[in-house]
């Protein structure tokens, strides 16, 4: 009785393979596709021709956020700065006590919290790599369609407001 | 000891006796040539010294300087302009070059007996060798640099807003020199906690306006 049982369980656990395997390939075929269309057609046996790099926008104007707790795009060129152990080249302008002479925005109170909710003296660890999440932009033509919209122009109101 | 004694007695009575056989044009010329040959042999060894592959023969300077530099907009660019180890670290003039050459010399002491044998030796030392090079570029004024980067030569207007205010109100008023606000531009840079960005105001100087 117990033999058979185990073999039950094999039965069951040799399907749930063969639908893992089968997924596995839908997903890798489906992946492929989508990386065709980020290369541009191009086969993949060979090497497209390297688009010249677009150029960073330096204008240092400040980009909208395109939702609230977005992290600030970056308006100037990150070119050759060292962000290791040692050293931390956005820190030293956007650091509070750099800011009144580099005139530099200073990064967000947030970031002097730990995980546990300590606020600390300095930059707390797990803020300290900016570019994480903080990216300067480039004036290039997007790889895929953009759909992305607006929450304000959802149709959501302000909260309280019964206007609608 | 009188050995010794009477061989220098010897041959200071050999280098003050008037020459008898040998004619004051051939010591004149020889002389002149001579010195000339000397000087030549002399510079043209100073200046094997001063080339980037006389830098790199040594592992301390391939394995660790030399690669962060390769990685740097001073390596390479747009416009193909390579500066090399010695463009940055030893003066052009020749009185300035010959004392940095002399300083140099103990680079060979570190050289022969080790001092940076090891990646770990090198890190070790990073920070005391990148402020005697702070120090440097800070007392002469950022020399080499401005061999290549003159401020008569800058066009404040093809700098971005941000770059050029900061360049007219600190670097043309003479308030700081280059080095202050760029350090790191051709290799890595050590543990820079206890090292103040150029722009930084001392808490006593905080709400102090000198204009």
């Amino acid at each position: 009785m117990r033999s058979q049982d185990r073999l039950r369980d094999l039965t069951g656990l040799r399907v749930l393979a063969v639908v893992l395997g089968m997924a596995a390939v839908t997903a890798s075929v489906a992946l492929a596709q989508q990386g065709a269309q980020l290369r541009g057609n191009v086969p993949f046996t060979e090497t497209p021709r390297a688009e010249p790099m677009p150029r960073w926008i330096v204008d240092d104007v400040r980009k909208m956020r395109a939702y609230p707790d977005q992290p600030p795009l970056i308006p100037h060129s990150i070119e050759g700065y060292q962000l290791s152990v040692n050293t931390n080249r956005c820190l030293s302008c956007h650091k509070r006590e750099f800011t009144e002479s580099s005139g530099a925005p200073m990064i967000s109170v947030t970031h002097y919290i730990t995980r546990e909710g300590q606020m600390l003296a300095d930059v707390s660890p797990r803020r300290y790599f900016c570019t994480a999440c903080h990216v300067p932009q480039a004036d290039a033509r997007p790889l895929v369609e953009n759909t992305f919209k607006d929450m304000s122009r959802m149709g959501v109101g302000h909260a309280g407001d019964n206007r609608r | 000891m009188t050995g010794i004694k009477s061989q220098i007695a010897w041959a200071w009575r050999f280098l003050t006796r008037p020459a008898a056989t040998l004619s004051l044009a051939f010591l004149t010329l020889g002389g002149f040539v001579g010195g000339v040959l000397f000087w030549g042999a002399f510079n043209t060894a100073l200046e094997a010294t001063n080339t980037e592959q006389f830098c790199i023969s040594c592992h301390e300077m391939k394995d660790n300087v030399y690669q962060e530099l390769t990685r740097t907009i001073h390596f390479t660019n747009r416009s193909g302009v390579r500066a090399s180890c010695p463009d940055c670290h030893v003066p052009h003039e020749w009185t300035d070059k010959i004392a940095r050459k002399m300083q140099a010399s103990k680079e060979v002491w570190g050289k022969i007996f080790g001092t940076i044998d090891t990646r770990r030796e090198f890190l070790d030392h990073r920070l005391e060798l990148a402020q005697h090079e702070w120090k440097r570029l800070k007392a002469n004024d950022s020399l080499e640099c401005r061999n290549c980067h003159s401020s008569v030569a800058m066009d404040l207007s093809k700098q971005t807003r941000r770059a050029a205010d900061i360049h007219s109100r600190y670097l043309l008023s003479g308030e700081a020199t280059c080095i202050d606000c760029h350090k790191g531009i051709a290799h890595e840079l050590p543990n820079m906690a206890d090292v103040h960005p150029g722009w930084f105001v001392p808490p006593e100087l905080r709400d102090y306006r000198p204009r």
